[in-house]
């Protein structure tokens, strides 16, 4: 964005850049923080964009801070137009003379702060920040001019890359140099056509924004030069949205896999056809919600680990309900698949009121921790950590289940049990209790899957019902009985829709699905990976 | 054909039994209180949204009571749950009408179940306070539309985004859940812009399922029409549940308000409470109604809300302040027309004023809309608005948009045209 | 001689569900047309189109009884065959609203002239003529199950993969038709309907007509059903219920069995869907949401599976019910009932009403016998 400059303040402003290329100075100018506190306090977006500008050009110490605390909405006019700011300590400091007020003033009123403010405020705050002795700060700062494109940051920025060390951090500041030079008005060719290969040499799609704002009295070799960039990394994007898509596929499916694990347990495991399998994962981000409640009122400082606290918590409250279902309902219905389907469906409505009752129908807020939130770059697709935790943690789940399955004496007579029955009576399994604790396991891990999506959907009563069909489908598609199919049948659904959808749109890519799977159990009755032998006959 | 007599006995008795049935309910009616009926999902999909306007009337008639009821008697509401089942809401208001006797009823949410009911209402000839903001095109007799109309939403907010302090947005993303409001508005919004001389190539339209939760693409794809060199933003009629992944997804990928703002017309505090709302600083939504306005009468009506709800959590949001608008209103208008006889009650409420919360005064219109002022405000870290741009006078709803084809022609005025539709061009009704 | 037939097709409990629909068609449409509505015998127009709502819900879940009670298909997608019929009464009503919409296009719905549809789709032509209507509100669903059940049954696709491939039928259509693309109103569905056949939906004598209509379609169907369970083929579907390898074996073509009832149930789900629509006014894609299918599995449970009068019971009974808690003070706990109601029936009446009630008379006349008999006996 542009910013609206008096031509009279174009001098000083220069000079101030420089005295900021250099070190920060005492210079205390009066004049420009005067007449930035009385455009505070007029309290329009016009003149607080201005008032900022000043601000910044004052080089006092404290303009860094006071453009920090407008950003947060810490900087006040008083009721006698005193403006004043709460500094990240507390303290109260007037903006003209930097100096420590001994109260607050009376009738603080917050300047009010929109978009178009938080631009200017980041541009400012990036070119003052450009030469900070934070690495991080230094990069981001580069970053927001790169955004800013700003003429203004221009002499600072030159300063910046004259003295910085760091390779990748002079990088940036190298391409918003670039940027600025490439869509700023009175340049030589010459200039835009090097800040035009920089720019290519970025590639990313945030070069592009640059390369297509080439003023319009450029040559006809430079908006030549542009396109050809343009061209270049549409290709490479195009390049790489593929295996974007493949990513999207990957992350989609590992949500589907954690939903349907449960499921291909307590279903494909145990032949229940259990509806209120959603309302288990449900419970499981409700349980998710609660703990961080809990977290929030009594040890603010152990948030960032509420998810590693919510994942056992989520798999026993899910798991006590399954186990109290299958003692009072399902195990009088052994033998009746579809009379289970009956129940479970009564079941799961209650459970949804029951919720409905307990926590309102409204969605609750359940927080992303830090090393959830935000995204890193490879090759030119951008990936989110919270995508890259759930992938990772749905194939935890599927191993650890497939282990405890394989290797422990309670998965050795879990199969055992839903192979034979009564042999395994027989043999002295407790049938009755392995049941139980299969079920219980089965709805415990509805549970984990429950914090996951706490993470990326809603949290209300109506949670499980978006993910209950989809389930059915993953575990059907990849054959009862076999956790490898479930986990092939979530991961190339997943994918399937993620490449449909760009062409199809959302709902018919998945109609398409839908229909495919119809098609598919016609052909193959069994799904993808049919049990074989005696199972097959039940 | 032979009966037996046990089985002429056995029909006999069942004849009996369905001729008692209708009887049941007829002690349901006294002639001391006045009926209002609440018709607002408490179950199923948007129970989310609807309950809390269930309560807000609850609290309304209780208030109206303590002040001594209407017209010497006490009101007495009727609550049934149509739980979001479009025909159950036909059945309910039915049943609302005839059985209950109620003199109006406020409710309804979504656009299909306000056309769900609308028949009802107008063979039964009753009255339908409708809160919430929809996509206009419609004016009955019958039903009262307390919400926005699109001229009250939709085209200020991208005047807005189009002014200097909107940040000069040059290209638009029409992003919206697949159902009449979003495809309504999105063809509104998109004439307006081609009028205002945004190329067609600079306005992209996407559609996506109720309770859509995978956003990863969708996301993936405005961040790559954003990045033409335009200054560009997203206009979200989203609905409800989608919205909170659609957020989410936003704030994982780094999409900044200062990048590309989005402004949405389904989003409110109500929404906003089941999101960690510190990635999406800067992201705005057009009311006509924020918590976050001061001015007595708001401040009153939370107070008064969180001490009914018991809970200093509990959000306001716009529609919330429509029912109390409509509920005034036609309180005004019963004590004008000194009954509560929908006839009269039609007649009297056209034209009576009620102060709104945001400190204008409401009036309501021959088309049976009414006159609100128009907010935007971009959300802050505690999930409420901060207003950065509002009408300076109220806007009268318009039922028929200027910018469609089919219906800028036609007008509705209930006091001289006594029409809904009237064609100008046709000079006719319908 | 017809009725002889019939009758002699039917047990007790038959001839006195067809008497207390005998009944309802006489006294029903007497009470709400002669007596003043003042009088306590009164029955208002709205309970009539209650009744006619409930009856509509009782065909389909007769229709559904026929495959899961007698066949052993249990189909969690019969709504979607209601909702198709109800579609194509819909698109009838829709086309006879002519100039009368708020936009008064000759032709097009209003929603189309609300997107801009410049013209009708394929799909609507023919429409506005009600046989058309009618034939279509029997084929629809009629080739869909056709369709469906021909891929199924031949591959053998049984058990709970068929019920699950079913829901997934459903929930594909019911995505395909909320899409405002598809031309059948999206989300608002069809709607704002004046009249039928030249006769004004809403009006008194019309809602009289359509009520005894839907009971005249309900005894129709009963009596078919009826008919074909009692059939040489109906032992068939019976035996396919109970051991379908066996009967293969025994050289029956299990699949066309299966095809048969299958089609014949979902064109009957189709008219109840088709008598529905006039008698609620509206018909959108919530119909087909998975949910209001298993919704008529639990009538067709509550009310006895396989005896096809239960069904019919059962949702008229769930309904009502849900009619009388969805109001008042009770409207909050109304789906912990709904719960309840499924899991106590699977748990302690796994038969039904009607089988749990015939179950406890033959018990009752078991041990009456038993006592005559140890009375007859002098004591020793």
């Amino acid at each position: 964005m542009r910013i609206i400059r008096l031509p009279l303040t174009a001098l000083r402003w220069v000079a101030s850049c420089l005295l900021l290329g250099l070190v920060f100075t005492h210079a205390a100018q009066a004049g420009p923080l005067d007449d930035a506190a009385a455009l505070f306090a007029k309290d329009s977006f016009t003149d607080t964009a201005r008032a900022i500008e000043l601000v910044a050009e004052s080089g006092a110490e404290h303009a860094g801070p006071a453009i920090e605390a407008l950003n947060d909405r810490r900087l006040f006019v008083a009721a006698d137009q005193t403006v004043y700011f709460r500094d990240a300590a507390g303290a109260f400091i007037a903006l003209v003379s930097g100096a420590k007020l001994p109260s607050e003033p009376a009738g603080g009123n917050g300047v009010r702060v929109n978009n178009r403010i938080r631009s200017v405020i980041n541009t400012a705050l990036g070119t003052l920040t450009l030469q900070s002795p934070d690495p991080a700060k230094r990069r981001a700062a580069a970053e927001a001019v790169f955004k800013s494109r700003s003429p203004d940051s221009e002499t600072a920025l030159q300063a910046a890359i004259r003295n910085e060390k760091i390779a990748p951090i002079r990088e940036i500041q190298q391409t918003a140099l670039a940027a600025i030079i490439a869509t700023a008005p009175n340049r030589s060719d010459i200039d835009r056509l090097a800040a035009i290969e920089v720019l290519k040499e970025r590639g990313d799609r945030e070069a592009l924004t640059p390369l297509n704002q080439i003023p319009a009295e450029a040559g006809a070799n430079v908006k030549d030069a542009a396109k050809a960039a343009v061209q270049t990394i549409n290709n490479r994007l195009a390049t790489w949205s593929a295996v974007q898509n493949a990513w999207y596929g990957v992350s989609l499916g590992s949500v589907l896999l954690l939903a349907a694990i449960g499921l291909a347990i307590t279903f494909g495991v145990m032949g229940i056809i259990n509806m209120a399998h959603g309302e288990m994962v449900m419970i499981g981000a409700y349980a998710t919600f609660i703990i961080q409640e809990i977290i929030r009122q009594n040890a603010p400082g152990l948030f960032e680990y509420s998810l590693a606290i919510a994942i056992p918590a989520a798999f026993i409250i899910a798991g006590t309900i399954g186990i109290a279902m299958e003692r009072l309902v399902i195990r009088h219905l052994y033998g009746r698949p579809l009379e289970t389907l009956l129940a479970t469906w009564g079941i799961s409505l209650i459970l949804m009121q029951a919720i409905r009752t307990l926590f309102g129908p409204t969605n609750r807020e359940v927080g992303a921790p830090a090393f959830m939130s935000g995204s890193f770059r490879i090759g030119l697709i951008d990936i989110t950590y919270g995508r890259v935790w759930i992938v990772g943690f749905a194939l935890v789940v599927f191993f650890a289940v497939l282990a405890l399955l394989r290797f422990t004496p309670l998965g050795l007579q879990m199969r055992a049990v839903t192979q034979n029955r009564r042999m395994a009576a027989s043999m002295g399994i407790r049938t009755a209790r392995v049941d139980a604790l299969t079920f219980g396991l089965g709805s415990g891990i509805a549970g984990l899957a429950g914090v996951a999506l706490s993470q990326i959907d809603n949290v209300s009563p109506n949670l499980g019902q978006s993910y209950i069909i989809d389930s059915f489908m993953v575990v059907v598609f990849g054959g009862v009985g076999n956790l490898w199919g479930t986990l092939v049948a979530a991961l190339s659904l997943g994918i399937a829709n993620k490449f449909l959808e760009p062409f199809a749109g959302a709902v018919l890519g998945k109609i398409a699905l839908l229909v495919f799977i119809i098609l598919f159990i016609q052909k193959r009755p069994r799904g993808l990976f049919a049990l074989k032998g005696r199972a097959v006959e039940q | 054909m032979t009966l037996t007599r046990r089985s002429l006995l056995a029909t006999s008795a069942m004849a009996a039994a369905a001729a008692t049935l209708p009887a049941m309910p007829a002690f349901a009616q006294s002639g001391d209180t006045i009926k209002v009926g609440i018709l607002h999902s408490l179950s199923g999909t948007m129970a989310i949204s609807e309950t809390t306007l269930k309560d807000v009337m609850l609290m309304l008639i209780d208030e109206q009571n303590k002040k001594g009821g209407l017209l010497g008697k006490k009101l007495e509401a009727v609550v049934v749950d149509p739980a979001s089942n479009w025909p159950l809401f036909a059945e309910k208001a039915r049943e609302l009408i005839t059985q209950h006797k109620v003199a109006a009823t406020f409710g309804c949410w979504t656009s299909v179940s306000r056309k769900s009911v609308l028949p009802v209402f107008k063979e039964l000839n009753n009255i339908l306070f409708y809160p919430v903001q929809y996509e206009g095109e419609e004016s009955e007799r019958n039903v009262f539309y307390t919400g926005a109309a699109p001229n009250q939403q939709a085209i200020p907010a991208v005047d807005y985004l189009m002014s200097k302090d909107g940040g000069e947005v040059k290209r638009w993303v029409l992003a919206g859940t697949d159902y009449v409001y979003p495809r309504t508005t999105n063809k509104i919004l998109e004439a307006y812009l081609l009028a205002k001389g945004v190329a067609k190539e600079d306005i992209m339209i996407n559609y996506t399922p109720f309770g859509h939760s995978d956003w990863q693409t969708i996301v993936a794809d405005i961040k790559k029409f954003g990045s033409a060199g335009k200054k560009t933003a997203v206009v979200s009629t989203i609905n409800g549940d989608a919205n909170v992944p659609f957020y989410k997804e936003l704030g994982n990928a780094g999409i900044k308000a200062t990048d590309i703002p989005v402004v949405a017309f389904s989003v409110g505090e109500e929404e906003l409470a089941g999101i960690d709302t510190k990635p999406l600083v800067g992201h705005l939504a057009a009311w006509n109604y924020f918590q976050s306005v001061k001015n007595p009468a708001n401040e009153a009506f939370i107070k008064q809300w969180k001490a009914y709800k018991k809970s200093d959590k509990a959000v306001t949001n716009d529609p919330m302040e429509a029912h109390v608008i409509g509920f005034n209103m036609w309180i005004k208008a019963v004590e004008k027309a000194k009954s509560v006889a929908p006839d009269a009650v039609i007649d009297a409420i056209v034209g009576v004023e009620v102060p709104n919360l945001t400190g204008g005064i409401s009036k309501m219109l021959p088309n049976h809309h009414i006159t609100k002022p128009v907010l935007i405000g971009e959300i802050r870290a505690d999930g409420q608005f901060d207003v950065v741009w509002q009408t300076k006078d109220l806007v009268p709803g318009d039922a028929w948009t200027d910018h469609l084809e089919g219906s800028k022609d036609l007008e509705a005025d209930w006091v001289n045209l006594k029409c809904g539709n009237y064609n100008t061009k046709l000079k006719k009704c319908g | 001689m017809i009725t002889q037939a019939i009758l002699a097709r039917l047990d007790l409990r038959g001839r006195l569900f067809l008497g207390a629909i005998l009944a309802a068609l006489v006294l029903v449409p007497v009470l709400n047309l002669v007596v003043p509505a003042g009088s306590p015998f009164h029955v208002p127009t709205w309970l009539v189109s209650l009744l006619g709502k409930y009856l509509c819900y009782a065909i389909l879940a007769l229709a559904l009884d026929l495959v899961w009670g007698y066949c052993g298909i249990l189909s969690l997608g019969h709504g979607a065959f209601f909702a198709l019929g109800g579609y194509a009464m819909g698109m009838y009503l829709m086309r006879q609203i002519g100039t009368r919409g708020v936009y008064g296009h000759p032709v097009l719905p209003d929603f189309m002239v609300f997107l801009n549809w410049k013209e009708l789709p394929w799909f609507w032509y023919g429409f506005d003529m009600f046989p058309f209507a009618l034939l279509m509100v029997f084929l629809a669903p009629g080739i869909l199950a056709f369709v469906f059940g021909w891929f199924a049954f031949r591959s053998r696709v049984t058990g709970v993969y068929l019920s699950i491939i079913t829901q997934a039928l459903t929930y594909a259509l019911m995505l395909a038709f909320f899409r405002n693309d598809m031309g059948f109103g999206g989300n608002n569905g069809l709607t704002d309907f004046k009249d039928i056949v030249g006769f004004p939906v809403q009006a008194q004598g019309t809602r009289v007509a359509l009520f005894a209509l839907t009971l005249i379609a309900l005894a129709g169907s009963y009596i078919l059903a009826r008919a074909i369970v009692t059939s040489k083929a109906g032992k068939v579907l019976v035996a396919v219920r109970d051991a379908e390898s066996r009967t293969r074996f025994l050289g029956f073509r299990v699949e066309r069995y299966k095809l048969f009832v299958f089609t014949l149930s979902a064109m009957m789900a189709g008219l109840a869907g088709a008598l529905y629509v006039p008698q609620v006014g509206i018909i959108n894609p919530s119909e087909f949401a998975p949910g209001n299918s298993i919704e008529v599995v639990i009538w067709v449970a509550v009310g006895g599976r396989g005896t096809l009068v239960g069904a019919a019971i059962g949702a008229i009974l769930v309904n009502f019910a849900k009619t009388t808690f969805t109001t008042g003070a009770l409207a909050p706990y109304w789906l912990f009932a709904l719960g309840g109601l499924f899991v106590l029936t699977t748990l302690y009446m796994p038969k039904g009403v009607i089988g749990t009630y015939a179950e406890w008379r033959e018990k009752r006349r078991e041990r009456a016998t038993l006592a005559a008999h140890a009375a007859s006996k002098p004591a020793e």
